[in-house]
């Protein structure tokens, strides 16, 4: 059986602008520990640009981004 | 070995606070990179306004965050910081007043230095100093010799407020003068020209940087002040929300009324972005025809309604036909059709665009 080693973590910054959704992934990452990872759900397309763009500067990786039906995904790995 | 000094450089994304954070960071030093968002941000959240065809109310412009950008050019951590709500004490009274337009710009620099200097000299940031891309004559209001010291003393940051670009046409600072940074290294720009920046900048190895039309921010553009003193004269009092100021980014504002104002989207970027606030307002939309999506703000009566219908007919594909119709769909009663003639421009006085 496998074993969950780190949980995923929620936010949902759906109906925010740019850049509301950095801030929030910023602050939710500041208490998240190095491994963790995060599901950020939003639906400002510039989140596609500005998120992992600010992830880059702070070495955080993104391991999935996916846009459908108007909402954007993006799972982040804090490292 | 001692451990590097600790720099917080202002980033607004534009050519200038780059300068400086490079400047500095080349003697040693360890920057991070600083924003605000105080709601007025010409970037960031104007992505979601602009069409797909990358164009918006402000001409075509690549979909980043200028201050993100920046931020990777240096190779530098970048932090964000909402100050929406601390930032109306600076807008709505600011001691030094406003520039030529509703920018605060004295007041919002001093406000800046402020929270950069409490942010970087938390215990657990442990920052040394501050530092800005000013330049001495830049602007004609707030980036003069006069008001550097000012700003020094009225953000608490004194001589920990270190202005590479002009530094050497200041008094030393502490940085300079422990030795953090080499005086001798730093530059004395002052002036309107922007020469000496491209000249440092291409000296420096940038390529390109963000030229962001009318500066960092709405306030320092006349149509946005404009809209925002109608808003407090409408509302009769001073404030806002950041929908109030969001809203004032997008589309044309028409007040036939003090009661009631439309906003009626110019693109089809602009219709999606007001989507957002459907459930929120009452909105029209032309269905005979293809047209624009309307919010109406205020305490719109039903009279008021039909003429909302005929300036949204007036601005859809019917214009010229003798009849549209059009659907008002209000949050709390419900939907209802109406079938109007467009409004004649002649019909349109200049003076309810605001
Ligand atoms: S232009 Fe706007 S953000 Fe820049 S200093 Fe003036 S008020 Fe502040």
């Amino acid at each position: 059986m496998s074993k969950l080693v780190h949980p995923f973590e929620n936010l949902d910054a759906r109906g925010l602008l740019c850049p509301m959704p950095v801030i929030k992934v910023q602050d939710r990452i500041a208490d998240l520990r190095p491994g963790a990872v995060l599901d950020v759900l939003a639906t400002d397309p510039g989140t596609l640009a500005d998120v992992p763009a600010w992830c880059r500067v702070h070495g955080h990786e993104i391991l999935e981004m996916v846009q459908a039906h108007h909402e954007i995904r993006i799972r982040i790995k804090v490292n | 070995m001692n451990d590097p000094k600790k720099a917080v450089a202002l980033i607004s994304g534009g050519l200038d606070s780059m300068l400086a954070a490079k400047v500095v960071m080349d003697q040693g030093v360890h920057v991070e990179g600083i924003n605000f968002f105080t709601g007025f941000c010409v970037e960031g959240h104007t992505h979601a306004i602009r069409s797909r065809k990358g164009g918006g109310p402000r001409g075509p412009k690549p979909k980043r965050n200028n201050a993100l950008w920046v931020a990777e050019q240096l190779g530098i951590k970048l932090h964000i910081i909402d100050v929406i709500e601390e930032y109306k004490k600076v807008l709505l009274n600011p001691k030094h007043g406003y520039g030529q337009h509703l920018n605060p710009c004295l007041d919002c620099k001093v406000f800046m230095v402020r929270k950069a200097l409490a942010w970087g000299f938390m215990a657990e940031h442990g920052f040394d100093f501050i530092i800005t891309g000013e330049v001495i004559g830049q602007r004609p209001k707030s980036q003069r010799k006069a008001t550097m010291p000012i700003i020094a003393k009225e953000s608490g940051a004194d001589d920990r407020l270190l202005r590479p670009l002009c530094a050497q046409n200041l008094p030393s600072t502490l940085p300079e003068r422990e030795g953090w940074v080499d005086r001798d290294a730093l530059f004395g720009f002052h002036g309107r020209s922007r020469k000496p920046q491209i000249e440092l900048a291409k000296r420096l190895g940038f390529t390109a940087w963000a030229q962001p039309a009318g500066g960092c921010c709405f306030l320092t553009d006349a149509q946005y002040s404009r809209k925002l003193t109608d808003l407090w004269s409408a509302q009769g009092r001073k404030d806002y929300e950041l929908d109030d100021i969001m809203l004032l980014k997008v589309g044309r504002h028409i007040r036939p009324a003090s009661h009631f104002k439309l906003i009626v989207s110019r693109e089809e970027g602009e219709n999606r972005y007001l989507e957002g606030y459907r459930r929120r307002f009452l909105n029209l939309r032309p269905i005979s025809h293809a047209g624009p999506l309307c919010l109406v703000d205020g305490h719109p009566q039903p009279t008021d309604v039909e003429l909302a219908a005929r300036v949204v007919a007036r601005y859809s594909q019917g214009r010229e036909a003798a009849a549209v119709t059009v659907a008002a769909e209000d949050p709390h009663a419900g939907c209802r059709e109406l079938t109007v003639a467009p409004l004649a421009p002649a019909e349109l006085p200049s003076a309810w665009h605001v």
